[in-house]
């Protein structure tokens, strides 16, 4: 890839997004315990939005309801309407949840399926993202015939075939080796420049964060609550290993940790 | 890690290559004996009963079955009684299966649907399927209904118990994509539900295909005038020994052909398993 261009325009304020994500007072408890407390969030359109926390913080479980599979206990959680004919959002899971008993192509055409989608739409959409994933050649494949990282692209294909407003992504790359994760990363961000949806991206990790995100909202460690929200002013296109030769790329990971440490810390007590 | 491997690591290729032979050889030698064994058993049979060592009255030569086998199929009586066992089999797998890989499934994918079953499945699984031919018979008569039922009843459960039991260890988080990915009631049970229940499912149609041929040999003896089930009855009471050999032979045989085609079966529709 071409070395990262250096941003030479002045900084223009640009307008305000709509807000496409609202959050607001939500909390979230399971029995006694208090998973989330109190979180308020705006997320604009096109921001590739990252929640970092220690582990147990509730960032999974914001996610979650944010995707329909867990209730608010109070407050309010909203994502704008979508355009019609369009699904508001599709979700890519942590670790291995592809069906083992489809192939790739029928993997990735799920949502489209599900939605009803004529099979001509179903058939273009696909061919794109495994062309965009890598996976044309596997099309036919089972996933026990696939690594971990084609699994995960597979996972990645399903999720933007569907065409969604927003995208919802939890820990996708938390059980790959490192190597897999850069390379993936990289993948996303090349897949994600092309059509800029909003993404809600959970990791742990605080590189990862970073070097994908528009902003990152660091959350307490339990009960999560939002601790600080951190604008990245790294230009894109990005590029994954060029970052990590940016000083300032250093100094913003420097700056969360500065805000994650005692989190951690508490974390374990 | 296996013998082998450990010798592939610690000793010179010659060495491995014997060690490989070996072990064709053993694979070769066991295949031979498995194939012998009831050769084996058969020629002793045989020598016993054209010695008269014992009663031919009731072990009849293994060669005189084979004749009245042949005698029998060129009669026809054979084939027909063959095809009449094969269709109540099919027609009652048919009437049960169905209805336990839906129900089955349903348990597994909503609880209240298993809280009303599952007891009544619970209460009725213990009695022997068998001790229910008379009352079959008195509610669908001597038709060819209640062989049918009986079967229905002997697949239905197994396979319901192994489609509930396969929905229940789907990895959740194939529940939830189809959740995220809004999948109607409709398209869970047949996009997740059933095709991850299908190793299950499997199970449970071989466990019902082995009950199902005990079944329909029962039904048939008590209630029927045609079938293998049938034959072998009217073999004992007119004492025709031969023809009652033939008869456990020919459901030997199909018992045997049933499992090859299930396994071929299961080959095919759990292709996507890594180990199938």
């Amino acid at each position: 890839m071409e070395s990262r261009r250096v941003s030479a325009e002045p900084a223009i304020a640009l307008p305000r997004r709509p807000v496409k994500i609202r959050i607001r007072h939500l909390v979230k408890r399971f029995r006694s315990l208090t998973a989330i407390e109190d979180v308020s969030l705006d997320i604009e359109e096109g921001t590739f939005f990252a929640i970092v926390g220690p582990s147990g913080c509730g960032k999974t479980t914001l996610l979650r309801i944010l995707g329909g599979l867990d209730e608010v206990t109070s407050g309010e959680v909203e994502i704008a309407d979508p355009a019609p004919g369009r699904p508001k959002y599709s979700m890519v899971f942590q670790g291995d949840s592809i069906f083992p008993w489809m192939t790739v192509r029928e993997n990735a055409a799920y949502g489209l399926k599900m939605r009803k989608a004529p099979t001509a739409v179903i058939d273009r959409a696909v061919a794109r993202y495994l062309d965009r994933t890598g996976l044309t050649r596997f099309s036919h494949l089972y996933p026990h015939q696939l690594s971990g990282g084609m699994r995960q692209r597979v996972s990645i294909a399903r999720a933007f075939a569907n065409d969604p407003e927003v995208l919802l992504m939890d820990e996708p790359f938390s059980a790959l080796d490192e190597q897999n994760r850069t390379i993936l990363q990289q993948e996303l961000l090349r897949i994600w420049e092309v059509d800029k949806k909003t993404v809600v991206f959970i990791t742990h990790s605080v590189d990862e964060a970073v070097t994908l995100a528009d902003k990152i909202m660091v959350m307490t460690a339990s009960p999560g609550r939002a601790k600080t929200v951190i604008d990245v002013s790294l230009e894109r296109p990005r590029n994954v290993l060029e970052l990590r030769n940016d000083p300032r790329y250093g100094k913003i990971v420097y700056g969360i940790w500065g805000h994650l440490k005692d989190e951690v810390e508490r974390a374990r007590h | 890690m296996s013998a082998s491997d450990i010798a592939d690591i610690g000793t010179a290729a010659p060495a491995v290559d014997v060690g490989e032979e070996a072990r064709l050889r053993a694979k070769r030698r066991d295949r031979i004996i498995s194939v012998a064994s009831p050769l084996g058993l058969l020629l002793a049979w045989e020598l016993a009963a054209q010695a008269s060592l014992i009663d031919v009255r009731f072990f009849p030569a293994p060669s005189s079955i084979i004749g009245t086998l042949i005698d029998m199929a060129k009669a026809g009586e054979l084939v027909e009684n063959v095809a009449i066992t094969l269709r109540r089999i099919a027609l009652g797998f048919m009437l049960g299966g169905v209805p336990a890989i839906g129900i089955g499934i349903a348990m597994g994918l909503w609880r209240p649907i298993r809280a009303l079953v599952d007891p009544l499945i619970a209460a009725t699984y213990p009695i022997p399927k068998s001790s229910l031919m008379p009352l079959i018979l008195l509610i669908c008569g001597l038709g060819e209904m209640s062989k049918i039922v009986m079967v229905a009843i002997g697949v239905f459960y197994p396979m319901a118990i192994n489609a509930t039991a396969g929905v229940l260890q789907i990895n959740q988080i194939y529940l939830d994509v189809g959740k995220s990915y809004r999948a109607s009631r409709w398209d869970t049970f047949r996009t997740i539900a059933l095709p991850g229940a299908l190793p299950f499912i499997m199970t449970g149609v071989k466990l019902g295909a082995g009950l199902a041929l005990i079944l329909i040999a029962v039904a048939e003896m008590v209630g029927a005038k045609s079938g293998i089930g049938y034959m072998i009855w009217s073999a004992w009471e007119t004492f025709a020994v031969k023809k009652m050999y033939v008869g456990l032979l020919v459901v030997a045989v199909i018992g045997f052909v049933i499992s090859l085609v299930l396994n071929e079966v299961e080959r095919v529709v759990i292709r996507w398993k890594a180990d199938a």
